[in-house]
């Protein structure tokens, strides 16, 4: 079954931008669950936050914003036809998101060797708005860094077809859009940051 | 009839143009009508389950006391009929079966914008599909929450409960990209001269679904996950021990789970919209309002959710709020209604098959619109909420309203797509049982609700028994019926008369291709002249 290939790049950035805001309301239900619960316990949650690194949250935030950078330098470079300057800004990308799996390991496993995890002694002991807090935060860092992780797989598979040569100049909207994606990452990570790490 | 006209299955059009055989050539097929036609066997099979399913329920409860199963077993069975109908049927049912059939057709285009994305939809429903049916069978056994899954319950009981609602999951994710799918080609691949004041109705009806699609199941994806979360880590978001709110669960299930009835209802509304103008023979009446009024009850319809929960411990704020927006919903479903009236007024009225499905749905609609009132108003809903008034009530506007447009659909629309038609006389017999039946089932459950049977019960006091058992009665009666439509259909469809040309004389773009359609459906871009509903320019009779 062959249908003629007609490409409709604006089609595909319609789709694009559509399942982009499926993946924001995805996050929205946390979002919502946070407001409520803040305003709820709102001393509990500030006594909670200040446990949080803001040097591993602001390293992050500062690692994923050079990522989302690159991405976008990518992509003026795959329409000037520079297929190798892409694939280099790509890695750069990969890289960055490596660096913040990292960093994000690090400051979860600080964490859990404090005795804070979902279900842990210390926070069925404590306070119910600290259990809460620190259930939001792994829930939402969690799926966040699953959104990192695809994003980051789905950015390798472009490199490779850039390579390839299916992505370059006349035709380059999947990395367009999944650029866009990884912007959607990295968006996400900046409502994240200031609501958990900074304002509480 | 010669043999060879009547005895094997039509093979031309899209039946034959295929590179791949065998199963093959639909599993991996792109082409849209094809993934119409899987989905459509898919929901199709799913709904047969759930009407034994439920069944099964009817004959449990046939008499008080222990009649068929344990308690457990029907838990697991009212959870599993809930299940399988909302989210393997009428979820997906009349969108991604005859949206994915018809729609690319009415709008001008040779296929989605999208093709393989819609492939993916169809292969995640189908691995969504098992994963939940491996739950009933695995791990603790089959769920016992009811469909809802309300939490603290759902978080604590030993059945199966994370894989199903992981296969929810899955089911969610094929929904959203067949709304994002439908939306585009709506935006960008309509045909020459197909303006937005040109769409079919039931186009309309479906870009107004595939919003919500869009924009409400993410919200349960999240809720379901955190369910999980909290059966496998005990994360405790919903745990009061742990400073959560079960109500919150409520909150978030019903954000989506509300605008759900209309992913449900709104493309069977278009489908009789489709269907009264043609059969009474007259343009449709209030072509606008009817469009705008699918947006509006899309919009509108994202707001009420709370009127599930006027005994859950909202505040009183919210609970009057909740339901004056329910009242609102109320109007634009009514201006439907009204306008589908008005366009059988002076009509030349055809009682076909695919006509008597679809006036029923306009009667039983109304009398499940009608009993939502009652239970959208807060003070009558405090003394019939969780009784069998709302079973009654949600089977009126679900099975009655769009079960029956689903079955008008088939009627409709199938043989243009098979070159078969079936008979009409068996379809008109299994119309009538089904209808019969259908208001004795549910009818009955209005007065026992009422009368104060809880739902979900196991077992009720005497004074319940007679009315249940006239309900149970009434079940075989339906079955009956459904079982004579459903036999008429494949014995017609397959090995019926040639259905050729327009013989219902629809004016829309569909009925202006051979049949069955071409691969590619149309031999050139259409340009269209006309509107959707005006059969003069049309130039039919």
């Amino acid at each position: 079954m062959s249908h003629p290939e007609h490409k409709d790049n604006v089609g595909a950035k319609l789709g694009m931008w559509l399942f982009l805001f499926t993946e924001l309301l995805l996050f929205g239900g946390l979002f919502i669950l946070y407001s409520v619960y803040l305003a709820r316990y709102p001393h509990e949650f500030a006594a909670a936050g200040r446990e949080l690194d803001v040097t591993y949250g602001a390293a992050n935030t500062v690692v994923l914003l050079t990522s989302s950078l690159f991405a976008a330098m990518a992509v003026t470079s795959v329409k000037r036809g520079e297929a190798r300057a892409t694939m280099a800004l790509l890695s750069g990308t990969l890289a960055c998101a490596g660096v913040f799996l990292v960093i994000k390991y690090v400051e979860w496993s600080a964490k859990i060797n404090h005795g804070i995890y979902p279900g842990s002694a210390k926070l069925i002991a404590g306070a119910p708005g600290e259990s809460v807090f620190f259930g939001l935060y792994y829930i939402t860092t969690g799926l966040h860094g699953i959104h990192v992780v695809i994003g980051a797989a789905v950015l390798a598979w472009i490199g490779a077809k850039v390579k390839s040569g299916a992505v370059h100049a006349g035709d380059n909207i999947t990395l367009e859009n999944g650029t866009l994606y990884w912007h959607l990452v990295d968006l996400v990570w900046i409502f994240i940051f200031p609501l958990y790490y900074l304002i509480l | 009839m010669s043999s060879a006209e009547k005895g094997a299955p039509v093979t031309d059009g899209f039946w034959q143009d295929t590179g791949r055989t065998g199963i093959k050539s639909w599993i991996l097929s792109t082409d849209h009508k094809r993934i119409g036609l899987l989905y459509l066997y898919s929901v199709l099979g799913f709904f047969l389950v759930g009407v034994i399913l439920g069944l099964l329920l009817r004959l449990e409860l046939m008499a008080p006391g222990r009649t068929l199963v344990d308690a457990q077993t029907y838990n697991a069975l009212f959870t599993v009929h809930g299940v399988v109908m909302i989210f393997l049927f009428i979820i997906p049912g009349i969108p991604a079966s005859f949206g994915n059939l018809v729609m690319p057709i009415q709008i001008g285009a040779r296929d989605v914008s999208f093709p393989r994305l819609n492939l993916l939809s169809w292969w995640l429903y189908a691995i969504g599909a098992l994963i939940v049916l491996s739950a009933l069978f695995t791990g603790g056994g089959a769920p016992d929450t009811g469909w809802t899954f309300y939490v603290p319950f759902s978080a604590r009981t030993g059945t199966n409960v994370s894989l199903a609602v992981f296969g929810v999951f899955i089911l969610g994710f094929s929904s959203i990209l067949t709304g994002i799918n439908f939306v585009t080609t709506i935006h960008r691949l309509r045909a020459e001269g197909m303006g937005w004041g040109r769409l079919p109705l039931f186009v309309w009806s479906l870009y107004a679904t595939a919003w919500v699609q869009i924009l409400a199941t993410p919200i349960i994806a999240i809720t379901l996950v955190m369910v999980i979360a909290e059966r496998t880590l005990g994360i405790g978001l919903f745990d009061p021990g742990r400073g959560g709110d079960p109500i919150m669960f409520q909150h978030l299930f019903w954000i989506y789970s509300h605008p759900a009835v209309y992913i449900m209802i709104l493309p069977a509304m278009g489908v009789i919209s489709e269907i009264i103008p043609v059969f009474s023979r007259k343009p449709i009446f209030g072509y606008k309002m009817i469009a705008v009024s699918s947006v509006a009850i899309a919009a509108a319809g994202s707001l009420v959710w709370g009127h599930h929960m006027y005994t859950s411990g909202m505040s009183d704020t919210a609970v009057m709020v909740f339901s004056f927006l329910t009242f609102i919903v109320a109007i634009p479903s009514a201006i439907k209604v009204f306008n589908w009236v008005s366009t059988l007024y002076k009509g030349s009225i055809s009682l076909e098959a695919p006509m008597l499905f679809a006036l029923t749905f306009i009667l039983l609609f109304s009398i499940g619109g009608l009993s939502g009132l009652i239970l959208g108003a807060a003070a009558t809903d405090i003394h019939v909420h969780d009784t069998h008034f709302v079973v009654g009530h949600f089977h009126y506007v679900m099975f009655g309203g769009t079960g029956f447009a689903f079955f008008a659909a088939a009627h409709y629309w199938l043989p243009k797509f098979y070159g078969r038609r079936y008979r009409e006389k068996p379809a008109l017999i299994g119309w009538a049982l089904m209808f019969v039946g259908f208001n004795i089932v549910y009818f009955t459950m209005q007065v026992l609700g009422m009368q104060g049977m809880p739902r979900r019960y196991y077992d009720y006091l005497p004074e319940f028994a007679q009315l249940n058992l006239v309900s149970t009665v009434g079940s075989w009666i339906l079955a009956a019926g459904l079982i004579i439509m459903v036999v008429n259909l494949w014995r017609g469809l397959l090995r019926g008369e040639p259905f050729l040309g327009n013989p219902w004389g629809g004016a829309t773009l569909e009925w202006s291709i051979p049949t069955p359609p071409p691969t590619e459906n149309f031999e050139e871009e259409p340009v269209v002249t006309h509107a959707p509903y005006d059969f003069k320019g049309a130039g039919i009779p």
